[in-house]
């Protein structure tokens, strides 16, 4: 191989009890690429994340992260990633910052505070630094979110679902977040069930179904796998998104058209 | 990685934890409000007519209450544990290059320090009411040292529960029974009152041995085999429920 890959997944399986959730699942993810896991509920796409992060152990097959074996080197699979899960870890009853200086002090960082004072500006949290994150909304939450996984600089970062449950303002602000990680030369995966979130972020999709990966391509490989598109006119009305946005004022820009 | 960074760890998250605990604050006095008013219930209504055979009944309950202060302190562990498995944050932990039994170590030596300070505010009120001790240095930190270890012994307990409950009411539900079992010892009144069975069963359970232990000692009384009784149970369940809640947490992160 010339170029390693950041992830490399080789026909993995997982059962819980009697349910087989993957049932050999196969990909790899060049480094400093966005990758999008497709899904619905229960096609495995947790599973995935868990078994990369360490969280979990496969029944069979191998995974790899940034060249480590999750099985035999989990110690330097877990010094290589940063894991977003399905719904916000952040703590709750701490700030912001004190979050972000936790995460830098796990991570053995020198100077915490600065890093983590970079970080809430980066974001755009300084104001609700020092607030409790109780009092966070949604997106603000996803954002520290984000950011105490970049604390660290890890070459990996795992973001699991991370709109679900998102006003569309909170969802354009992690989307920009995450192009930004790429952009600095982070991989990323990420698992959706919104197939315009893959269509925005990624730029390769796989889509996992039934335990097993159906496909995995650009999204314009994907496209070709469906019949020619019909050229029709319709009148272009404004999605809700549009109006929504127009009317609560959302600035963030969603990146459609270039 | 893991020897190397398991102190630091653990202060950093016990640093965590005790924000909680500190930012809670009515959790320490939900903790110590039950006994107190167990203490005044028990001293100013109903004690009037109990016959201990000693002529202050604070301090013939004190020793009782603290264990009950105790039982229902160690429910928020399982609760604050309970919260991080939900939350997601214990997750995030173990996928960090961090020693991964900091984690539970730091909810256990929060709950070291959040029972301790309960412990101090009912001892406080039992002051108040009246209790006095006639013991001296080495009777009170052998007292606080067997409250330390009982403390820990059910802390452990507590850790089962935190990790495998299912709802938020399961992961402190145990606690109940741990509060209730003081009632059937000698935390209130002579076992030697009881009828049979529950007087057999009242002398073999763990808390009569160390209510007594601990009212000798704060009696300033010699303590007697009863001493090895206490520590014997401390230690067993101690060992018991740790090793038991590390095969939980094992199976919980494999």
């Amino acid at each position: 191989m010339t170029t390693q890959a950041a992830i490399s997944v080789q026909s993995l399986h997982k059962s819980f009890g009697d349910l087989a959730v993957l049932r050999g699942v196969d990909f790899e993810v060049a480094p400093g690429s966005i990758f999008a896991l497709l899904g619905s509920n229960g096609a495995g796409k947790t599973t995935v994340i868990k078994i990369l992060c360490t969280l979990l152990k496969a029944d069979g097959g191998s995974a790899e992260v940034n060249g480590f074996d999750v099985a035999t080197q989990p110690g330097d699979v877990r010094a290589s990633l940063s894991l977003t899960g399905q719904f916000a870890a952040v703590d709750e009853v701490l700030s912001g910052r004190e979050n972000l200086v936790l995460v830098a002090r796990l991570r053995h960082l020198p100077d915490a505070a600065r890093l983590a004072e970079r970080l809430l500006q980066r974001f755009a949290l300084t104001d609700a630094a020092d607030r409790r994150v109780a009092t966070y909304s949604g997106g603000m939450r996803r954002r520290l979110d984000i950011a105490m996984s970049l604390i660290g600089d890890p070459p990996v970062i795992f973001l699991d679902e991370p709109t679900t449950g998102l006003d569309p303002q909170g969802r354009l602000e992690v989307w920009q977040a995450v192009r930004e990680l790429a952009v600095g030369g982070t991989t990323v995966l990420l698992t959706t069930q919104y197939l315009d979130e893959a269509e925005q972020l990624a730029d390769r999709i796989a889509i996992l179904h039934d335990g097993r990966v159906l496909v995995n391509g650009t999204l314009a490989e994907l496209k070709q796998l469906l019949p020619p598109a019909q050229v029709e006119y319709v009148e272009k009305q404004p999605t809700l998104e549009d109006v929504f946005l127009a009317l609560v004022g959302g600035t963030v820009e969603t990146g459609e058209q270039p | 990685m893991s020897a190397t960074h398991f102190f630091g760890d653990t202060a950093v998250l016990t640093g965590r934890s005790l924000k909680h605990v500190s930012r809670s604050l009515d959790t320490i006095i939900t903790t110590a409000v039950t006994p107190i008013a167990m203490m005044l219930l028990f001293v100013y209504v109903l004690g009037g007519a109990i016959d201990t055979g000693t002529d202050s009944y604070i301090n013939y309950l004190l020793p009782g209450i603290l264990l009950i202060t105790i039982a229902s302190g160690i429910a928020y562990t399982a609760y604050r544990l309970f919260l991080d498995l939900q939350g997601g944050i214990f997750d995030r932990f173990h996928s960090m290059p961090i020693a991964r039994s900091s984690v539970l170590w730091a909810h256990v030596l929060t709950s070291l320090v959040a029972n301790l300070i309960s412990l101090v505010v009912v001892v406080m009120v039992a002051l108040l009411m009246g209790f006095r001790s006639g013991a001296g240095v080495p009777a009170w930190l052998a007292a606080a040292g067997i409250l330390v270890l009982f403390t820990l012994a059910l802390t452990w307990l507590a850790v089962i529960p935190g990790l495998t409950a299912k709802t938020i009411d399961g992961a402190s539900a145990f606690s109940y029974p741990l509060i209730f079992l003081p009632f059937i010892s000698s935390a209130f009144v002579p076992t030697a009152t009881m009828p049979g069975p529950v007087r057999w069963f009242a002398e073999n359970q763990p808390v009569t041995s160390i209510v007594n232990t601990l009212r000798a000692l704060f009696a300033g009384q010699p303590v007697g085999s009863e001493i090895w009784i206490a520590l014997a149970w401390c230690l067993g369940i101690l060992v018991v429920a740790a090793v038991a809640a590390r095969a939980v947490y094992r199976r919980r992160i494999s």
